[in-house]
């Protein structure tokens, strides 16, 4: 599936690697499960290496390996299921994780401009998915009350003005 | 005069241009997901918490709008702007809520841009009065007037309502999110049976800071408050609220909707809960999220005290009528020569929390006069003119007799908390508003009420207890048992500092005996009771016994 | 929502039900094949027909006519059997209007 990328389609140059599956000569993503089994070996690989959390997953979890990872895929296994959002700022804030950060699942246009603010990089959408929907969504509300990842210029009060685009 | 004519002295927090700005920005996104809804870009099931969020249900008869009353407060143009939006694309009254909103029950999706629109104007919202969000907070009706008030709460409310407006990390939550907040030693907003209740106090220092509360919950499930921490410093406020919905986004349930309230959460988890949020909060970047005293004051200046006058108390007329209704609705002001007034808006035989536009526009014009254009809406479903001048009493409870305003049952036994129920409300298995109509009815002498003294009476018409019987002296939850209504009674409940769950006295009565039973029920207390004792200090002093055996003993 | 279109079989003649997506109000589908205001203006289908009816209802709702189609059993009339599908068709029981 297509990512999208500061608004823009872009492909995927990702596989997802099954448990049991050989790993590719590319990028590519796997489990904490296999991560945490094969660190050794994942890490003598000479590609880029990722890794794909469960909702459930908490961030403290995958720390001990971020310094080797380029890219975390969170999930929303349904639109209405916000757990991502709490991995993903935690991931930024906590971990100071500086990679990819891709939301992958049932994601909604509506909820891109909140997944940049907690610090999400890629949305995973589907194929026909028109970008514009998507960058007419994050630019329509440019006034955000709290602190938050993104680069926000502070203004008055608790009030920032949004630069996500 | 115009909507957008504030009164001068009336402290409602005033937007200014960019809350104008993000307002229309908000309105221009809901505008767009109609259209992608209509269109059929949008599935229901997508558009669902969409339009949660910005307070539209789909309910029995049509779409339900609840609007947004921040902690309770209004001014006389914004309630002004209610009932015209109630004349305009209601019909012609509104239905003011036990989370201090309001709502509108014909409205038509099509015309729910248009409505945000004419709120706007006013500087009023939809948003986040529905949906698995952090909700309306919900604040003490006699902020800035009541004597016992040791910290202003509006301010900190109103932090936490721009803190928690469209947060980028706790708007999908598992479950919705309530937060009250008092600002005095006696609880008014039952700060116990809310996801987080807030304590504002002070130190000996004078310093202000939080005691904090989270878990509390009525519905299927009622539980009360675990406190988290005796004192949060007034800096560390907004850190501390942010580790505590941390916790809860990572970890309430998501899987099953009964048991997605953090009330649930933090039962499981017991002291484990308050670990979690203590690492949390320990962790966090708290230079980030400090609440700066600069934020505070500045937001504290939209709540100064109003202009008083310097005046002194003083006795009230010896007019019969007046004086029973002056008995039951004014409360004392910190404000020498003042005082604050609550109007009933359970009228006998009425639906409680109802009032038509007349009825709006006439408590605006009384605001303005008598009160600094400031109005209250009370979680009992009641408004309060905060801070009206002893003198003018008479003149007002004149005004108010002339509006229908005037019923002088405040805190009496037709004082009746009731949510919609089945004849508005999808989810209801059961009709409360012609429960409340009834008892009313049965109690409309108010000499009666007056002799039975301050009894709570709160009727849900389902188990998600909107109407909140678990916590009123007596509760009253109708169910659906085999395609009939019927009634169960639970008694003892309280919201205040002596929080209590009532407990459920016994089989259920139907729809036509329920009436009787809350009859008998009073029957049994005004025969055990002492002198000075309220129903629930009798029911407290002697238990269930006396009330089960009147109720269930064979005749 | 779709959920309550999974109802158990129907035992009594059905109507179909829904709100109107532009307005909220709710509407009935009977044999007709047409959405209708009052339910009076509808024919119920026989229960073993109510499986059909309700694939031809659900056409509306992925359509954007209509929300939420579920079934409704109804005697003479129709009027529904259940008490919460008599409200649906007369409106709150209690005056529409502060007292």
């Amino acid at each position: 599936m297509p990512l999208l990328e500061d608004g823009r389609l872009r492909p995927d140059d990702w596989t997802s690697i099954e448990d049991e599956a050989p790993l590719p000569e590319g990028p590519a993503i796997v489990s904490l499960a296999r991560l945490r089994a094969e660190a050794d070996a994942l890490a003598g690989r000479n590609a880029p290496l990722g890794v794909a959390l469960s909702p459930e997953t908490q961030p403290e979890e995958v720390a001990p390996f971020l310094d080797r990872l380029a890219l975390v895929a969170v999930c929303l296994p349904k639109s209405k299921d916000g757990r991502a959002f709490t991995q993903i700022r935690a991931l930024r804030e906590h971990h100071g994780f500086t990679g990819e950060i891709r939301a992958t699942g049932h994601v909604l246009p509506d909820q891109y401009a909140m997944l940049l603010r907690c610090g999400v990089t890629t949305v995973e959408v589907p194929e026909s998915t028109d970008p514009a929907t998507w960058t007419r969504s994050r630019d329509t509300i440019r006034i955000a009350y709290q602190a938050a990842q993104s680069a926000d210029r502070p203004l008055s009060l608790l009030r920032r003005k949004l630069e996500l685009a | 005069m115009n909507a957008l004519t504030y009164p001068p002295h009336a402290r409602t927090y005033r937007y200014d241009e960019i809350d104008r700005e993000f307002l229309q920005e908000r309105i221009a996104e809901f505008r767009g997901q109609v259209e992608r809804r209509l269109k059929g870009e949008l599935t229901e099931d997508e558009f669902k918490p969409l339009r949660l969020m910005n307070g539209l249900y789909l309910q029995l008869h049509a779409y339900m709008l609840r609007i947004a009353i921040p902690y309770g407060l209004l001014n006389s143009a914004q309630l002004r702007q209610l009932g015209r939006i109630a004349r305009r694309w209601d019909r012609g009254f509104g239905h003011f809520t036990t989370r201090q909103n309001i709502q509108f029950n014909w409205t038509r999706l099509e015309d729910v841009p248009a409505m945000l629109e004419a709120l706007a104007e006013v500087d009023m919202h939809a948003i986040q009065t529905s949906g698995n969000c952090i909700r309306n907070t919900t604040t003490d009706e006699y902020a800035g007037a009541s004597p016992d008030e040791v910290v202003d709460p509006r301010v900190y409310a109103e932090i936490l309502r721009q803190w928690s407006t469209l947060h980028p990390e706790f708007t999908w939550l598992p479950r919705k999110f309530k937060i009250a907040i008092t600002g005095s030693p006696h609880d008014r907003v039952a700060a116990q049976v809310h996801d987080v209740g807030v304590l504002a106090k002070r130190n000996a220092r004078g310093e202000v800071g939080f005691e904090v509360y989270a878990g509390g919950g009525l519905g299927r499930t009622p539980i009360i408050a675990r406190k988290l921490r005796d004192w949060v410093p007034e800096a560390e406020f907004l850190a501390y609220m942010e580790a505590v919905l941390r916790v809860y986004n990572a970890l309430g349930q998501r899987d099953n909707i009964y048991k997605a309230r953090i009330k649930i959460l933090v039962r499981d988890l017991g002291a484990e809960f308050t670990q979690m949020v203590e690492r949390e909060y320990e962790r966090m970047p708290r230079d980030k999220y400090r609440l700066d005293p600069e934020i505070v004051a500045a937001i504290g200046a939209h709540f100064a005290p109003p202009p008083f006058a310097a005046l002194q108390d003083q006795p009230l007329p010896e007019d019969r009528e007046f004086r029973a209704w002056a008995a039951a609705s004014i409360r004392a002001h910190k404000q020498p020569g003042y005082a604050s007034v609550t109007i009933s808006l359970k009228p006998i035989g009425g639906i409680p929390g109802d009032a038509s536009a007349d009825q709006m526009e006439a408590v605006a014009d009384l605001a303005e006069r008598h009160s600094f254009g400031e109005i209250r809406v009370t979680h009992v479903q009641n408004l309060v003119l905060p801070h009206v001048r002893q003198e003018d009493l008479f003149t007002l409870w004149q005004g108010l007799r002339a509006a229908g305003l005037a019923t002088p049952n405040i805190g009496l036994i037709s004082d009746i908390i009731a949510c919609p129920g089945m004849d508005y409300c999808a989810l209801a298995t059961a009709r409360s508003i012609p429960i409340a109509q009834q008892i009313s009815e049965r109690f409309a002498d108010l000499d009666r009420q007056h002799a039975i003294g301050e009894c709570f009476i709160n009727i849900s018409g389902c188990i998600n207890a909107c109407g909140h019987h678990h916590v009123a002296h007596i509760g009253i939850l109708g169910v659906d048992k085999r395609g009939e209504e019927v009634y169960q009674i639970t008694l003892g409940g309280s919201a205040t500092n002596d929080a209590s769950i009532g407990e459920l006295i016994g089989p259920a009565f139907s729809y036509d005996t329920i009436v009787d039973a809350v009859e008998t029920l009073i029957a049994t207390y005004v025969a055990h009771r002492t002198a000075g004792e309220r129903f629930i200090d009798t029911y407290r002093r002697l238990g269930a016994a006396p009330f089960k055996e009147a109720l269930y003993a064979p005749a | 929502m779709s959920t309550k279109a999974k109802a158990r079989p129907a035992t009594a003649p059905v109507v179909f039900t829904a709100n109107r997506l532009r307005d909220g109000r709710v509407v009935w589908f009977g044999a007709e094949g047409i959405w209708q205001d009052r339910i009076a203006a509808v024919t119920p289908f026989a229960p073993e027909a109510a499986e059909t009816g309700l694939a031809e209802a659900q056409q509306a709702e992925r359509q954007q006519q209509v929300v939420g189609v579920y079934a409704v059993e109804v005697g003479p009339g129709p009027t529904p059997l259940k008490f919460r599908e008599r409200l649906r068709v007369s409106g709150p029981s209690v005056a529409a209007e502060a007292a």
